[in-house]
């Protein structure tokens, strides 16, 4: 039995250990709260990924495959060949340290192996070793290490620890982007069936049923019939949408989080509402029915492939163009892969909104246009009857996606629709919005529950802005365009910032939407009374 | 270790021709001539080795990393420079990168204290980087004064404004105590910062002492030790028309000094130095965000396997038509 | 001269001592960063602590209102409570404002007074640190609150879904139990 010690000494006991000089001499310990399970093995094998089987990280045998460093050496060496920025960055980086205090995780929880250089640096030390004569000869003086169990074992800890957010990014001086070395280091994890449980079902999902939640076609029609009800019950409105329709002249896909979970049920419900009102001539469809990608936390291909059925479906059902929901790394893929991929797309034409004749140039190849893109040209235009008092109970601010503001550049479309459809709304501060967002702590596929804690830390620098607005403005409404943003935020405003609503864009726009032939309306979409319309007012 | 040994390396390098030249006359050959061309040779060879290396790995996507307002309405301002569409536009946002160190300048924040403006020290990273890298620049193009007969009024300008507060004899140049200063700032932040300490290598600082040690010796070279100047002149003139000369009594320190700049072109390839090359070919950072405009190509793009609408369908079809989906075959 | 009176003149050397003290408990890389990053947004777990133990501290001298301090506690514990601290390490920094004032006042005579005092706000101290263990508790059990309340969305869905299946849905009773689980959610 130990002595009893002084608070001093007992805290100064296992959390700070002895730190050596060399981060390479501190073997990784899996905390729990910060990684995720395992993947299972028949999700892998659902989409014919390499070892499939069982596996949990906290056991000692990962059961590996045989010569499964040569696995990755080999893969590391095709992807330097296939990657101008993965050998860039493996090369140029000259660790000035301006990255270091810019990762949400690192902000939030203070772990050095969470600053991006020291991530980078997890791969980039084996990189040395193998594929330099510096690293080959001088070894660790160069920052070389040899690839070993235990180095695997750190690159699946923390290449699991990060969002993938690029924010990072914006800083480096030479644009090092952490997020395509944490693809090439899952890349590298999924040749040896190393992933997690909460990304693999829903990759293996989309690839069967169309979508990462698994629902089977009728049942994407009953819960959108579902939402149809409620939207009946507020508006006396039945709305009547179709499903794998042929000759629509749009396609519309969004991700299907938004067809089933709080809140972003409510955020469909806007859109469909929307549509419905301009008459649009759109179908959904069950094949294609997912918008996000959780293949694109796994490898290259897999992304691809889960992404080859938005174009396939639009071909077959023949439509003009296509037009996609609110959500973060499903228009990073869109913006800069989807076309790449599976283009071209001379199948379609050019976006042109049936309302205003606004032709949309800058989706003039991949024919796929943000939503709030279509929205705010209906504003400007004055399409829209708007009343953005129903909207006067919420003190609105507005969180930047990290893949929509760093990987597209879609900042003002959803300001400017915010603006018109609420009175209140206040920014975050500067260094907390636009390209400098904070990630929500819970992309790539980190928005499990048994690795919570985590996703509380990284999620604190962006709660602690909204904390700061709702001390300073009384915001009590978080809005967003991202469907993990509408779960994973929630979660996060419960713990940092009771009492602060996620809610999607076009649920603000629906509220304040006045519909042809509507009654009036008593509640907003979430069933609570509209100001002063009864209440506790 | 990382710190000790890349200073006691770059110790060992400066004795070198220091013993050499004073104890051996004849390896003024070596360290004056035979060194200075296979340093240029390894430099010009290597540099183009590592471009046409990175060159030869494809840019399979466009990635650009997006920091302003994308091109979309007519009516919303575009960012031209922070989210180009044009190869104008992202030649304006290079030319700030690479001249301005845009990036690293995001992280200027003036912060109100108590009144007063407070820079913390990641906003000196910004201004050391720049200082030490124009210096650098500076120092460098000056140089070009040994190459030629007539020196160009250009490199005189410049010299002129490098010594415009007239001090001393022969006058000081700022840029001299300009890239002491910032390269100092650079090691003693590397040292001092635990943050940066952990994430440093030998590989880092050894540069810095190489640099240290070239701007040193220059400086006692001018201002202290005064060599033979025109027997360095000589000497600079005779490698450039490759007929190469060893004048006599230059002076030790000298071959010191060039034969750390040797060094470091000779280390330049195969390091981290390399970014000066590297952050040209960044494509996060000199692409356009122009893929939804124009079809972007990946040379490597290959056929992959899908489940397709119709091995979806067969999955599901009783169910489809069960809830009134059109389904292609019945 | 009471003891508020003298660690009310040596508030700041007494802040950053304690300060400095709890950043010991985080890895030095992080320490600096913590310490030396100002900005609000920027470094929101360096600030926090260190508004909260300024905020601590000020009303500790004032009479200590067990609301007003349970908010500030809060804004520290809430923090470490989510931070690979076990619980008697996410509260210890309470006991560190002890050896503080201490070492703060050594070189001032203890006399009986100033020594009453003195054990009378350490007694406030350590009631302080009571009250962050329960906070620290009910951090705990909102984690645990959130996620179970995300596999709560998970199974009702699912269950949902189970309805859907079958199909036999009664339209009456599905919108019924739909109002029931959004009841729940924002409560």
């Amino acid at each position: 039995m130990a002595k009893l010690s002084t608070p001093a000494e007992l805290l100064k006991i296992d959390y700070n250990p002895p730190q050596s000089e060399n981060w390479m001499d501190q073997p990784v310990e899996l905390k729990p709260g910060n990684f995720c399970w395992g993947a299972k093995g028949k999700n892998l094998a659902t989409v014919e990924f390499p070892n499939a089987r069982d596996w949990s990280p906290v056991e000692e045998n990962w059961k590996l495959p045989k010569d499964w460093e040569g696995t990755v050496l080999e893969a590391m060496a095709d992807r330097l060949s296939k990657y101008r920025s993965f050998k860039v960055f493996m090369d140029i980086c000259v660790r000035c340290g301006a990255c270091a205090d810019k990762c949400h995780f690192f902000i939030g929880g203070g772990d050095p192996k969470n600053m991006p250089v020291l991530r980078a640096e997890l791969l980039r030390s084996v990189y040395r070793k193998y594929f330099t004569s510096s690293g080959k000869y001088l070894g660790k003086l160069a920052g070389a290490r040899e690839l070993n169990l235990s180095v695997l074992k750190e690159w699946w800890y923390y290449f699991y620890q990060c969002t993938e957010c690029r924010r990072c990014s914006v800083f480096c001086p030479y644009g090092i982007d952490t997020a395509e070395i944490t693809m090439m280091a899952r890349e590298f994890t999924n040749l040896l069936g190393l992933n997690t449980d909460w990304i693999s079902g829903p990759v293996a999902n989309c690839y069967m049923k169309g979508n990462h939640l698994g629902l089977e076609p009728h049942a994407i029609m009953n819960s959108i019939e579902g939402m149809i009800d409620d939207i009946e019950t507020i508006t006396g409105i039945r709305i009547n949408p179709s499903f794998n329709r042929k000759g629509a002249e749009i396609l519309f896909v969004t991700p299907s989080g938004d067809l089933f979970a709080d809140p972003g049920t409510f955020t469909c419900m806007g859109y469909m509402m929307l549509f419905h009102e301009l008459g649009l001539d759109y179908t959904w469809s069950t094949y294609a029915s997912e918008g996000g990608n959780f293949g694109f936390f796994t490898s290259n291909e897999m992304a691809k492939r889960l992404n080859s059925k938005i174009y396939a479906e639009a071909k077959r059902l023949g439509v003009k163009y296509i037009i996609g929901g609110e959500c973060g790394h499903m228009w990073r893929v869109l913006n800069q892969y989807m076309d790449t991929w599976n283009g071209p797309t001379d199948f379609m034409e050019v976006p042109k909104s049936p309302i205003t004749g606004t032709v949309f140039d800058n989706a003039a190849s991949t024919k796929m246009i943000h939503v709030t893109e279509f929205t705010a040209d209906l504003i400007k235009n004055n399409k829209l009857k708007l009343d953005p008092s129903r909207n006067d109970d919420l003190v609105v601010t507005y969180h930047d996606s990290c893949n929509t503001a760093r990987g597209m550049g879609l900042l003002e479309e959803p300001r400017y629709i915010i603006n018109n459809v609420c009175n209140k709304f206040h920014e975050m501060p500067d260094n907390t919005i636009r390209e400098r967002t904070f990630c929500c702590g819970s992309g790539t596929g980190l928005n499990a529950s048994e690795n919570m804690e985590i996703r509380m830390r990284g999620g604190y620098p962006r709660a602690n802005a909204v904390k700061h607005v709702k001390e300073q403005h009384g915001v009590n409404t978080l809005a967003n365009i991202c469907a993990i943003d509408r779960a994973t935020l929630s979660a996060s405003m419960d713990y940092w910032v009771p009492g602060t609503r996620v809610t999607g864009v076009h649920e603000l726009v629906a509220n304040a939407l006045i519909m042809t032939g509507e009654k009036e309306r008593e509640t907003d979409l979430r069933g609570e009374p509209l100001p002063g319309k009864g209440g506790n007012e | 270790m990382k710190t000790v040994l890349p200073f006691i390396a770059v110790v060992i390098l400066m004795l070198l021709p220091l013993f050499g030249v004073t104890v051996a006359h004849q390896t003024q050959v070596f360290f004056g001539v035979i060194v200075p061309y296979a340093a240029v040779a390894v430099f010009v060879l290597g540099f183009i080795y590592r471009v046409v290396q990175w060159g030869k790995s494809p840019v399979p996507f466009c990635i650009p990393t997006t920091c302003g307002q994308q091109k979309s309405l007519p009516w919303i301002k575009q960012d031209k420079l922070e989210n180009p569409v044009t190869t104008m536009q992202v030649v304006g946002r290079m030319f700030l990168e690479v001249l301005f160190f845009r990036s690293l300048f995001r992280n200027m924040k003036t912060e109100m204290k108590e009144g007063k403006a407070v820079y913390g020290s990641e906003k000196l990273l910004w201004l050391a980087g720049l200082a030490f890298h124009w210096s650098f620049l500076f120092i460098f193009v000056r140089h070009y004064r040994f190459f030629v007969q007539d020196v160009p009024a250009v490199i005189k300008m410049m010299e002129g404004a490098d010594s415009f507060f007239q001090i001393g004899a022969p006058l000081f140049y700022m840029t001299d105590a300009v890239i002491l200063g910032a390269v100092t700032f650079l090691l003693v932040r590397r040292v001092y910062l635990p943050q940066i300490r952990y994430i440093s290598l030998a590989a880092d600082f050894f540069p810095l002492f190489l640099i240290l040690g070239i701007a040193i010796t220059g400086i006692l070279m001018r201002y202290f030790f005064k060599v033979h100047i025109v027997g360095v002149k000589q000497l600079a003139m005779g490698l450039v028309s490759l007929n190469p000369i060893i004048p006599q009594g230059i002076g030790a320190i000298f071959y010191v000094h060039l034969f750390l700049i040797s060094i470091l072109l000779m280390y330049f390839p195969f390091s981290k130095l390399m970014h000066m090359g590297g952050v040209f070919l960044s494509p996060t950072r000199n692409m356009a965000n122009d893929s939804r405009i124009v079809r972007y190509i990946n040379p490597w793009n290959y056929p992959v396997h899908v489940h397709t609408y119709e091995e979806y369908e067969d999955e599901f079809r009783e169910k489809m038509k069960k809830a009134g989906l059109p389904v292609e075959k019945e | 001269m009471s003891l508020k009176v003298i660690l009310s003149a040596k508030k700041d050397g007494l802040l950053a001592a304690w300060f400095d003290r709890i950043l010991d408990t985080y890895p030095a890389e992080t320490a600096k960063f913590l310490k030396n990053q100002k900005d609000k947004f920027a470094n929101p777990v360096g600030q926090a602590i260190h508004a909260g133990i300024e905020d601590i501290f000020r009303e500790l001298l004032n009479g200590g209102e067990i609301e007003k301090i349970s908010g500030f506690l809060d804004n520290i514990i809430r923090v470490r409570a989510i931070q690979e601290f076990s619980a008697s390490q996410a509260v210890a920094f309470i006991f560190f404002l002890k050896s503080v004032i201490r070492d703060g006042i050594k070189d001032t005579p203890l006399t009986p007074e100033l020594s009453e005092e003195l054990v009378a706000l350490e007694s406030q101290i350590d009631s302080l640190a009571l009250i962050a263990f329960d906070i620290f508790m009910q951090c705990r059990e909102k984690l645990y609150e959130i996620k179970a309340n995300e596999m709560k969305n998970m199974t009702y869905r699912l269950l949902q879904k189970a309805n859907m299946v079958t199909e036999t849905e009664d339209p009456e009773k599905q919108t019924n139990f739909i109002a029931i689980q959004k009841k729940e959610v924002n409560t």
